[in-house]
């Protein structure tokens, strides 16, 4: 089973996330992603999404995929929970994501993210897979 | 995250350090940090001056790769950087500005003093806090027709004080006019006008924040005088943010533009984050224009937020705004890429300037200052932490003369975010504020948290290095009466 955890960073925050192949490696960073964000306990999954991302590789893909999913939230507010990576490549991954609409009602958010970045970024595969980002927050 | 390069540094006098230029393969130039020795024991503790190295990397790049005393560890380059590239075979990198194009400062004086303010208080901050859109995923008020975002980003400042946000005077009291001439609204894709339209005046979450404070002590009358700034006790207001969403988005597109690029420029860097392009290059310029559109956004940005904070005051008040004095000192942007003329060498040279978490301060008699300022230097605001105190300071001829124009933009964090909340655990951040006098309104825990003094070194020490370096001199120091975060 995978997982995440957050690095210290001074001013940012990095994710580690491990899955027993790249794709739950990648999706076990956007929950972190997400849990970073916002409290994820509170989030069901009313709707999917289906997300496609292309990158010129592997580590950039990574980034990619992050940023999309930051885009999808911070336009159309929305937030996942669960993320199905269906297809994958080096230079592309195809996902559907679960979630829903933020409801300010029921829904606390924690802190905002400005983007994923290219510094310190690591994606190794093996197994387990590991996953390394620092986000701009 | 991972282990601290040992960086070698040679003291070269009280103020100033050398990251030798044999530290790295691919140095260009050597780096350079203004500190004292007690902010450089806090420097060295992270891997900030491995970055000043790696930014002395970068082709074209002239000088020194420069840090700020306010210099903290950042993704690429370090935070209270400045690097200058030759605009004729230099670079310009968009981890050079950051995701958050033209986050800046702005303040505001008022004739207000805070015997009459403190009654008043607990409904101006409340009011503040409801009249100006913040936190996390906020939308703003305003719902831009059509293609007016791309009016927004030619025109910046300059459109919100057409649309009523604000006066010509306002425009006048702002680095380059709030606008910057070359944005290229085309050069934005519509990804960044999709993620920013909506957020256009709004204060934003993290760091971002909006203070009613007090002038405590002044340090040079006659230039605070000048800035109408007359007193101790006097009330003024700060506010800290930037091009919200729209800014982030132009960074990540170009940044992938570059990604993409730089292997084409045949370009060897240390870090992939420090992706750039030269610029005179197609990727280059475009990106320029974008990112000039970006920082015309954040001038918009602001200009809407000091028109509602006026509001805010004159509801509160029962006056109108002019009748309160309340006129805007500067407006200064800490995240850019400017095209400026320095010498280099002793010869007039075209420059690309990053100020990444680094303000521009041009001393008396600069052509780019407002008539108002010629005599005393060009403002720098100077935010520190929302527990102690933020300055009011001037330009000096040491900047011009040796960093480009610039001096530092802030505290600087000593502690992550999460260590801050390790630390404040459990604790009333907001009734210990009270009890200091401080008035703090925020959409939720963590955020107070991180943002707490103990998160952030003492500004006042950052202020004094740069001023025994001679980058700038300090005028007034305003502590905080009230403060909204996001």
């Amino acid at each position: 089973m995978g997982g995440f955890e957050y690095m210290d960073h001074t001013a940012d925050v990095g994710i580690v996330a491990t899955g027993e192949d790249l794709k739950e490696a990648f999706a076990q960073a956007a929950r972190g992603l997400f849990d970073f964000m916002a409290d994820m306990s509170v989030v069901r999954e009313t709707e999917a999404c289906d997300v496609s991302v292309t990158a010129p590789d592997r580590d950039a893909l990574l980034v990619a995929w992050l940023n999309e999913l930051l885009f999808l939230c911070e336009v159309e507010h929305r937030y996942f929970s669960r993320f199905e990576i269906y297809e994958m490549e080096e230079t592309g991954l195809k996902a559907r994501c679960y979630g829903e609409g933020f409801d300010p009602a029921r829904h606390r958010l924690k802190s905002g993210v400005k983007s994923a970045t290219y510094h310190m970024l690591r994606v190794e595969d093996g197994s387990p897979a590991r996953v390394q980002v620092v986000l701009d927050v | 995250m991972s282990g601290k390069a040992r960086v070698p540094l040679r003291q070269v006098d009280a103020y100033r350090w050398e990251v030798p230029q044999d530290y790295k393969d691919g140095m260009q130039v050597p780096g350079l940090v203004f500190a004292t020795e007690t902010l450089m024991e806090q420097i060295s503790a992270d891997n900030s001056l491995d970055q000043v190295a790696n930014v002395a990397c970068l082709p074209g790049i002239v000088k020194a790769s420069m840090a700020m005393p306010d210099i903290h560890w950042g993704y690429g380059f370090p935070v209270g950087g400045v690097a200058a590239t030759r605009v004729d075979d230099g670079m310009v990198s968009p981890g050079g500005v950051g995701f958050d194009i033209n986050c800046g400062v702005r303040m505001l004086r008022t004739d207000l003093t805070e015997e009459e303010v403190r009654p008043l208080l607990e409904p101006l901050v409340d009011a503040l806090f409801a009249t100006v859109p913040s936190g996390l995923g906020s939308s703003g008020k305003i719902r831009l027709q059509g293609n007016e975002i791309d009016r927004v980003l030619a025109e910046g400042a300059r459109w919100a004080v057409e649309k009523g946000y604000g006066v010509p005077e306002d425009l006048e009291m702002s680095e380059a006019g709030g606008r910057l001439p070359g944005a290229d609204p085309d050069k934005v894709g519509t990804r960044p006008k999709r993620r920013g339209a909506p957020q256009l005046g709004t204060l934003g979450s993290g760091n971002h924040f909006l203070e009613v404070q007090v002038v405590d002590e002044i340090f040079d009358a006659e230039a605070a005088r000048v800035m109408g700034v007359e007193q101790p006790g006097q009330v003024a207001v700060m506010m800290h943010c930037g091009s919200r969403g729209l800014g982030h988005q132009i960074c990540d597109d170009y940044l992938k533009v570059m990604d993409g690029a730089v292997k084409s420029y045949g370009i060897e860097l240390p870090d992939r984050q420090l992706a750039c392009c030269p610029v005179e290059s197609p990727e280059g310029r475009d990106y320029i224009a974008a990112m000039y559109a970006g920082a015309n956004f954040a001038w918009a940005n602001r200009q809407c937020i000091a028109h509602w904070v006026r509001e805010s005051f004159a509801q509160v008040f029962g006056r109108s705004w002019e009748s309160l004095g309340i006129r805007q000192v500067y407006d200064v942007c800490h995240n850019i890429a400017k095209i400026e003329e320095h010498t280099v060498d002793g010869r007039s040279t075209k420059l690309c300037v990053h100020r990444k978490g680094a303000i521009r301060a041009f001393p008396p008699g600069n052509p780019d200052i407002p008539d108002r300022y010629q005599g005393i230097g060009q403002p720098v605001l100077i935010p520190g932490d929302m527990g102690r105190y933020s300055f009011l300071a001037v330009g000096a001829p040491g900047a011009l003369e040796e960093s480009f124009g610039s001096t530092c933009h802030g505290a600087g964090r000593a502690a992550s975010r999460s260590a801050a909340k390790r630390i404040l655990k459990g604790r009333d951040i907001q009734g210990e504020m009270a009890q200091q006098g401080i008035m703090v309104k925020a959409h939720g825990w963590d955020s107070l948290a991180e943002e707490a003094s103990i998160a952030y070194k003492d500004v006042a020490e950052v202020i004094e290095a740069c001023e025994q370096a001679g980058l700038s001199r300090k005028v007034a120091r305003m502590r905080p009466l009230g403060v909204v975060k996001g």
